[in-house]
């Protein structure tokens, strides 16, 4: 039976950027081994040869011709914004490396 | 009124015995004295209805040549963005946000003059099979109202069983369309992947997701299909042909000799008593009317649950990145020197739901560095599997069937706990969406052990979506010249005034 | 232990490189959207649903983008794949909408190719190939402004206030293969190469190459290993190098950081660096407690690229001369000193002076035009020669109308003016303003008399063999003649009228 413990779960959480409980954790961690043992059905079919398909249709080289439309306005670009400042989304302090 | 069909509503409207805006008074009386029980409606916009209605009256009276859904009133899934009304795909992660643009699928409704009421209940981004996953709370099946009307689209599917709209509009990434309109007892068509826009589809599962029509009959669906189908410049997956002949298939309704394939693999074992009696007799009547039945086998089938259960969740914990509390939607924890990282976390933790976690922790753990070939890499070649076993089938048949859904409408709480019963559930709509083709569910009558609705499901190939028109509605005039009388004059009245 | 000197770096180190150089197209609009690219627009007025990631936009390619991909891929040799995907970069940052950079991860679009360059040494020229990894198309991200703090700075700051102008301007980035081999060179062959890289791009057209406005930047990772070991060193990636002066102060900067770290028998740790312009030293970004996992996967919103290999021909038929061969040969054929040369590339008048003397104009004429009088009056207008009124085929014109006579050097700068003025061709300018060279000899005559007799005294010099005299008496007849004169002749005649023929 697969399993996915509570460090990897909390890991995930990490990476997807959703703080979680620690009930939460155990919780996933504990329905994870079903839903694992599930999905890990589409390990037992023999796939060799067989080419991957990520889109239904097959379809391709479709592109826009490189025209430029009107944009939002600031206006409507910033409605939705939890916070602004000067036409900018003000969002809190970045923890990052980019300058 | 609002208990006639589409069709009759525009002849009413096109002789001048009624007008849009007294039509789509109508149905605005209808939800406020319903909907408290059925909760279809998570925003009811009354004055743009009525506004639209006035405007499509005018434009009548002026004698400008309207299209055939012009007038007529319409509830539309919260998964599409309409420019100013309220848009939440169901989460709290959304709540307020009003779109600074219009869906594709909206700006067509527009174009033709449909009278777009309000936006309806979903399980939360489509991630569900009983709109429990709303964060609103949720929607009650008009057939009974302590169950559910099955999902994602079930506030769409309530509306039209409850006459609370003639049309309604959902999205199906894997039954979410079929499943519910099974569930209450009308018709729901998932188009061919790329037939109707995603531009303004608020995604769950990209390589999936497909909006379609709902309505209580197989025209009154084509005709609302024709309005949203069509190639669109802004979603790169669309396809660049002309809309299949859906409405001339709808009116044709002929199966004499047309070849029918019942999947092996989608019956049987597993499906409730009632139900495959009614697809069994469904099957019948469709042999008494000249098809040809015929049995294909589609072994790949059997991994698509899983293969499903891969794809998607791994589409969804990218797609819904975009939920950052950054520039739109909700943001909480924004506390003195919480950094970014902080915020965004605090928030998505308190705007996503129990069922979106877990599909995007899934989602994440299937891409995931060391992961990706055993789980997401091995789904998409079960999905090439799949479309193998539909290609092989179609050289035998003109279009496939199977029960919509294993069972009748079940218990509003009786699986939430249990995801996987809940996925279960979608076992024969999913092969459809990983193959990009597309399917109907129609009334195929009440199982006898619960009396609850039956749905009973076509698919045909990719762009042949009239096919399910044709069948549908040959075996919809038969039945209903068996029954007497349309499925859903057998649902209880609810409160208010018919 | 002091800093080891670069010398004693290169004395016992060898360097390996490996570049990414990322670089803004000058599409019109952006890569998956519409929103135009302007530089320095008002903030968030180059936005849409889209580039802002709002629910339920969807991206389309820029096809130009994809044109100017591959045409970067020919001229830097690679092969075209005939089948290539987008590809989601998954991790979250605010400047990034959608917390996925969409870019292409295990099937670009170009790929395998190189870049020859040159540089001048002690002992003569050596050439160095770099060989490209892959040319592969991304998007760009949204600029951010850190306020509080030292202003500016991230670190410290109270809060970000973020611009999404850039957010989905096309990138691509040109990954080299490691470049081993360069010794003490290191630094200058990464300079010359992202110099070589910027002539290229400029002559493709695809881009502005504006390393100070970032639409061209660089990475740099630099590792040590042992003079004559096989083994790579641990190596540090330099982000943030944003002049072809940076580029080779990087590298030498991380050379030396790298040696004392070794020399010590300290391990250089493997992270990301930025470059400070100021000091010319690398500082360490944050470090993070695990590896970035991206999670790549095939963008379902996108469909494959799949180029014609007809179209491919197509488009390597149209690529220009390698700007770095195209000089060498226009300096040879047209016998240019070396400072000229140098002049007209810094003055960026090379394409039009060629321009020029494909339509039949003598080089060393051509460039003197436009690098003298047109450079001037561009100078002063405070805009590119090309941005004036005047084009190749008007100084072609000129030049020949000089030729034949017809106009002198003055009397042609002031046609230069009136067809910068908007007067019209040469020929139009000539007719408008009824300019033309005296070629009556007698009224040149009379002005040479004139002259000679009010200046008597000079005469009487060059009438006694005094030579050099003579060119105030011509500069005189000019004057009186309102420079229409060809002063050719008025020499012929005067020398002739003092009897010094």
């Amino acid at each position: 039976m697969s399993s996915l413990s509570r460090d990897e779960v909390a890991k995930l959480a990490g990476l997807a950027r959703i703080e979680m409980t620690e009930e939460e954790l155990v919780n996933l961690s504990s329905q994870f081994g079903m839903i694992l043992d599930a999905v890990a059905r589409v390990q037992e079919v023999d796939l060799t040869g067989v080419k991957a398909t990520s889109h239904p249709q097959p379809l391709e080289n479709v592109a826009r011709p490189d025209v430029v439309l009107p944009s939002l306005s600031p206006q409507d670009a910033l409605s939705g914004a939890p916070a602004q400042e000067e036409s900018r989304f003000r969002v809190p302090q970045i923890l990052g490396e980019a300058e | 009124m609002i208990r006639k069909s589409a069709v009759e509503m525009a002849g009413a409207l096109a002789k001048g015995e009624t007008t849009s805006v007294e039509l789509t008074q109508a149905h605005l009386d209808r939800i406020t004295a319903v909907d408290g029980q059925v909760k279809a409606f998570l925003h009811v916009d009354a004055e743009g209805a009525l506004a639209q209605a006035k405007s499509v009256d005018a434009r009548r009276k002026s004698g400008e040549k309207l299209s055939p859904l012009a007038g007529i009133p319409l509830a539309l899934k919260d998964v599409l963005a309409q420019k100013g009304v309220p848009t939440t795909a169901g989460s709290k992660i959304l709540e307020g946000w009003r779109p600074p643009y219009d869906s594709t699928v909206v700006s067509k409704l527009k174009d033709a003059g449909v009278v777009i009421m309000g936006k309806t209940n979903m399980d939360e981004f489509a991630m569900g099979s009983s709109t429990e996953n709303s964060g609103y709370g949720p929607t009650f099946n008009p057939w009974d109202l302590t169950r559910t009307p099955g999902g994602s689209s079930g506030g769409s599917a309530a509306a039209v069983s409850s006459f609370e709209a003639p049309l309604a509009i959902g999205s199906d990434t894997g039954g979410s369309i079929r499943q519910p309109a099974a569930l209450t007892g009308i018709v729901g068509v998932r188009p061919t992947y790329g037939a109707v826009s995603r531009f303004g589809l608020i995604a769950y599962s990209s390589s999936l997701d497909q909006a379609g029509p709902f309505g209580r009959t197989v025209l009154d669906t084509a005709l609302l299909h024709e309005v949203m189908a069509g190639h669109d410049p802004k979603d790169a997956t669309s396809i660049n042909a002309p809309v299949p002949a859906v409405v001339a298939g709808a009116k044709s309704g002929d199966v004499k000799g047309m070849k029918i394939g019942v999947i092996k693999q989608l019956q049987g074992e597993g499906y409730q008593k009632g139900v495959q009696a009614r697809f069994d007799e469904s099957l019948q009547v469709l042999a008494s009317l000249g098809a040809e039945i015929v049995e294909v086998d589609c072994p790949s089938f059997e991994y698509a649950l899983a293969a499903y259960y891969l794809i998607a969740p791994s589409e969804c914990s990218s797609n819904l990145a975009r939920f950052d509390a950054m520039r739109y939607g909700l943001r909480t924890g924004d506390v003195n020197g919480a950094s970014a990282e902080a915020v965004m976390s605090a928030t998505r933790d308190a705007g996503f739901g129990r069922e979106v976690k877990r599909r995007i922790i899934l989602g994440t753990y299937a891409l995931s560095s060391g992961y990706y070939d055993a789980y997401y890499g091995s789904a998409q070649k079960i999905r090439t599997l799949i479309i193998q076993d539909y290609a092989k089938a179609f050289t035998k048949a003109d279009v496939l069937v199977s029960p919509t859904a294993p069972t009748t409408a079940y218990k509003i709480g009786e699986k939430v706990d249990d995801p996987m019963a809940m996925y279960l559930g979608d076992v024969a709509t999913i092969p459809v969406n990983l193959a990009g083709i597309c399917g109907m569910s129609l009334p195929a009558g009440l199982a006898e052990e619960d009396n609850l609705p039956v749905g009973f499901q076509i698919m045909a190939p990719a762009m042949q979506d009239h096919r399910l028109y044709q069948a549908g509605a040959a075996l919809e005039a038969a039945l209903l010249s068996k029954w007497g009388a349309p499925i859903l004059d057998k649902a209880p009245a609810l409160g208010g005034s018919k | 232990m002091a800093l080891p000197t670069y010398e004693e770096v290169i004395a016992k180190w060898d360097p390996v490189l490996g570049l990414e150089v990322h670089v803004e197209l000058n599409t019109h609009s952006k890569m998956f959207c519409s929103c135009a690219t302007e530089f320095g627009a008002e903030p968030n007025t180059q936005t849409c649903p889209v580039c802002l990631a709002l629910p339920g936009a969807l991206p389309v390619v820029n096809e130009k983008a994809i044109e100017s991909t591959i045409l970067i891929g020919l001229a830097l040799n690679c092969k075209i794949a005939p089948y290539s995907r987008f590809a989601r970069k998954n991790y979250f940052y605010p400047d990034m909408p959608k917390n996925f950079q969409i870019s292409q991860y295990d099937e670009p679009i170009c790929f395998d190719g190189f870049v020859d360059v040159e540089i001048e040494t002690e002992e003569g020229t050596k050439q160095f190939r770099i060989e490209i990894e892959r040319v592969h198309m991304e998007e760009d991200t949204g600029k951010s402004l850190h306020v509080g703090g030292a202003t500016g700075r991230i670190h410290g700051a109270d809060y970000s206030l973020l611009d999404y102008n850039r957010a989905g301007i096309p990138l691509v980035e040109i990954v080299t293969k490691i470049v081993p081999g360069t010794g003490k060179y290191a630094p200058e062959v990464a300079k010359s190469y992202v110099a070589e890289l910027r002539d290229i791009l400029r002559g493709l057209k695809v881009s502005d190459v504006k390393m100070e406005q970032g639409s061209l930047r660089c990475d740099a990772n630099v590792s040590l290993k042992p003079i004559g070991s096989d083994v790579l060193g641990t190596r540090s990636e330099t982000k943030n190098v944003n002049s072809l002066r940076s580029v080779e102060r990087a590298i030498r900067g991380e050379m030396i950081r790298h040696a004392e770290l070794l020399n010590d028998g300290k391990k250089v740790k493997q992270e990301t660096r930025h470059f400070q312009e100021d000091t010319g030293l690398t500082r360490s970004g944050r470090s993070k407690e695990q590896a970035e996992d991206y999670r790549y996967f095939p963008d379902p919103d996108l469909v494959p690229v799949t180029p014609a290999a007809a179209w491919i021909e197509e488009l390597r038929a149209t690529l220009p001369e390698r700007p770095s061969l195209r000089r060498k040969r226009i300096k040879e054929e047209w016998n240019v000193p070396d400072k000229e040369m140098e002049a007209m590339i810094n003055a960026d008048v090379l394409d039009i002076v060629e321009e020029t003397v494909l339509l039949g104009a003598d080089p060393t004429k051509a460039r003197t035009w436009w690098l003298g009088e047109i450079s001037r009056i561009a100078n002063d207008k405070n805009v590119g020669v090309a941005d004036l009124a005047i084009t190749p085929a008007d100084v072609a014109e000129l030049v020949a109308l000089v030729a034949a006579g017809e106009l002198t050097d003055k009397l042609a700068r002031q046609v230069v003016e009136g067809v910068i003025a908007g007067e019209g061709k040469p020929s139009e300018v000539v007719a408008k303003r009824g300019i033309k060279v005296v070629n009556d000899d007698g009224a040149l005559m009379a002005a040479i008399e004139k002259v000679c007799a009010e200046q008597a005294e000079t005469a009487e010099k060059v009438r006694g063999g005094h030579l050099p005299a003579a060119g105030a008496l011509i500069g005189a007849v000019m004057k009186e003649t309102k420079g229409q004169a060809d002063a050719a002749r008025v020499r012929e005649l005067l020398l002739g009228h003092l009897g010094v023929s």
